[in-house]
């Protein structure tokens, strides 16, 4: 099962990334996820693993994850190493007057569950969209605030320089 | 499901049936006759039978091999696990962040929905979807349960029989185990009873846990008594019948339950109704940490039975409506 959600950010790519790529930030977007942990020391970069946990139904549901793709302020893809079989794509596409293109993929499901897994993973999929498109609008909450919070600081240094001066 | 107090008897095709719960397994052949010639022949008749049941259930249980949990077997029903789980039962895990991440572990569970246990499906889901298949989990099962046909699917998910040495096997391959102190005497507690801890005084978990040095986790579940209409254990049928020296069986339940209306021994199990299932994982208890270096059973019998019971009388107060929750 493929789920997708996108939004138009108020930022840079780079500012983005820095959200997505850091998993303190991202438990405080990823809307019904209660774990987002790094796993090893790997440095960033494809290889690097995380373990996630998000509640679906009943249970909450994850895997151990390992990112395949590394595109700076671009893509990051990570595949499952255990758990929910899943890959996912964080891809980000930088618009007009500094503004971002944010979408994110998620495809999932458990390889030989047969019917049984056919039929969870479609009644599971509009709460994971939902949680994804609750995320996405989360997301853009917490960059557009971090941006407006940078801009103040700047102006703020910039008047207590030129009264200085 | 069952635990109970840890005794030596003889093995019996591979393990040893009874063994903690202490039971004494009695042979109906040496039993005295009770009556005259007349009832005394129709008492070897009865004896004959029983042993033949006694035969037939005891040659069903599999040898014990832990090796029969199948992760990939587990992983590829999970999906259907969890639409049971999500769907009609509504279940809700809490707390499995509770327990150790790595390491062997004694899950304790309070028991409930007579022979089908609705709690028990929903947390080896939990618990399997939150940790990933690798994880070790095995659940002890009364013999019964593990010679039941149709039952075998539970030893591919790790079900294995309660002995002593299923228990010792699991704890030192660094597995979490999952034991029901109250068995067969909780589970069939009457509907009345659902929101009471009843382990029937079994403290054999206590002996295990400190034999192995490993954490207590206690696990507290709720609705699973909702599920039918539960009137009595049966206690005295069972031992009119002598289900209790021949069975390890000490109740004969009888509850109103679908489809079969009046049912009696729940052998057959039955329909659970759709009760909401709600289960929290408590924090781990270190035995030797917070009793001392030899901690009395009783004292930390009565610790984990008052823990249980209070978490289960704060999830009776949230609950509006018996099934629907």
């Amino acid at each position: 099962m493929r789920v997708a959600a996108t939004i138009d950010i108020a930022a840079t790519p780079a500012e983005v990334w820095g959200f997505i790529t850091d998993p303190e930030r991202s438990l405080h977007f990823l809307h019904g996820v209660t774990r987002f942990e790094r796993a090893g020391d790997h440095a960033p970069g494809p290889g690097m693993r995380f373990r996630m946990l998000m509640r679906i139904g009943s249970a909450e549901i994850g895997s151990l994850v390992e990112v395949v793709e590394w595109h700076e302020h671009r893509d990051l893809a990570w595949t499952s190493v255990t758990g929910l079989d899943q890959r996912a794509r964080w891809r980000l596409r930088e618009r007009d007057s500094g503004r971002t293109h944010v979408e994110f993929r998620l495809s999932y499901g458990v390889a030989g569950a047969g019917l049984g897994g056919w039929i969870a993973e479609r009644v599971a999929a509009p709460q994971v969209r939902r949680n994804f498109q609750r995320s996405l609008v989360q997301l853009k909450r917490q960059v557009e605030h971090e941006r407006l919070r940078t801009d103040a600081a700047r102006r703020r240094a910039a008047r207590s320089t030129a009264s200085s001066g | 499901m069952s635990d109970g107090p840890a005794t030596t008897r003889p093995h019996t095709n591979g393990h040893a049936p009874g063994a903690l719960n202490g039971a004494r397994v009695a042979d109906p052949a040496r039993e005295p006759t009770p009556g005259g010639p007349p009832l005394g022949a129709l008492a070897g008749v009865a004896r004959g039978v029983l042993r033949g049941v006694r035969d037939v259930v005891q040659s069903r249980i599999p040898k014990a091999d832990l090796d029969e949990r199948d992760p990939d077997y587990i992983r590829e029903n999970l999906p259907r696990l969890w639409l049971l789980s999500s769907l009609y039962f509504r279940g809700e895990v809490r707390g499995l962040g509770n327990v150790p991440e790595t390491g062997p572990v004694l899950l304790v569970g309070n028991h409930s929905g007579g022979n089908l246990t609705p709690d028990t499906g929903v947390l080896m889901l939990a618990f399997s979807a939150y940790f990933g298949v690798e994880r070790r989990f095995h659940a002890l099962a009364h013999n019964l349960v593990l010679a039941a046909p149709g039952l075998g699917f539970l030893r591919r998910f790790g079900t294995v029989a309660a002995t002593p040495e299923n228990m010792e096997t699991a704890l030192r391959a660094g597995a979490a185990l999952l034991v029901y102190p109250g068995g067969d005497y909780e589970v069939h507690r009457p509907s009345w009873e659902r929101h009471t801890v009843d382990m029937g005084g079994r403290k054999g978990f206590i002996r295990e846990a400190l034999r192995h040095d490993v954490p207590i986790v206690p696990v507290v579940a709720i609705g699973g008594q909702e599920t039918a209409l539960f009137l009595s254990r049966g206690e005295g049928l069972a031992r009119s019948l002598m289900l209790d020296r021949i069975l390890r069986l000490k109740v004969l339940p009888i509850s109103i339950a679908v489809p079969w209306g009046l049912n009696i021994g729940d052998m057959l199990g039955h329909v659970p109704l759709p009760a909401k299932i709600v289960i929290e994982v408590l924090p781990p208890i270190h035995l030797r940490e917070e009793f001392g270096a030899e901690p009395d059973l009783d004292e930390v019998y009565d610790h984990v039975v008052r823990l249980m019971q209070e978490t289960l009388d704060a999830l009776a107060a949230e609950r509006r409506l018996p099934v629907i929750g």
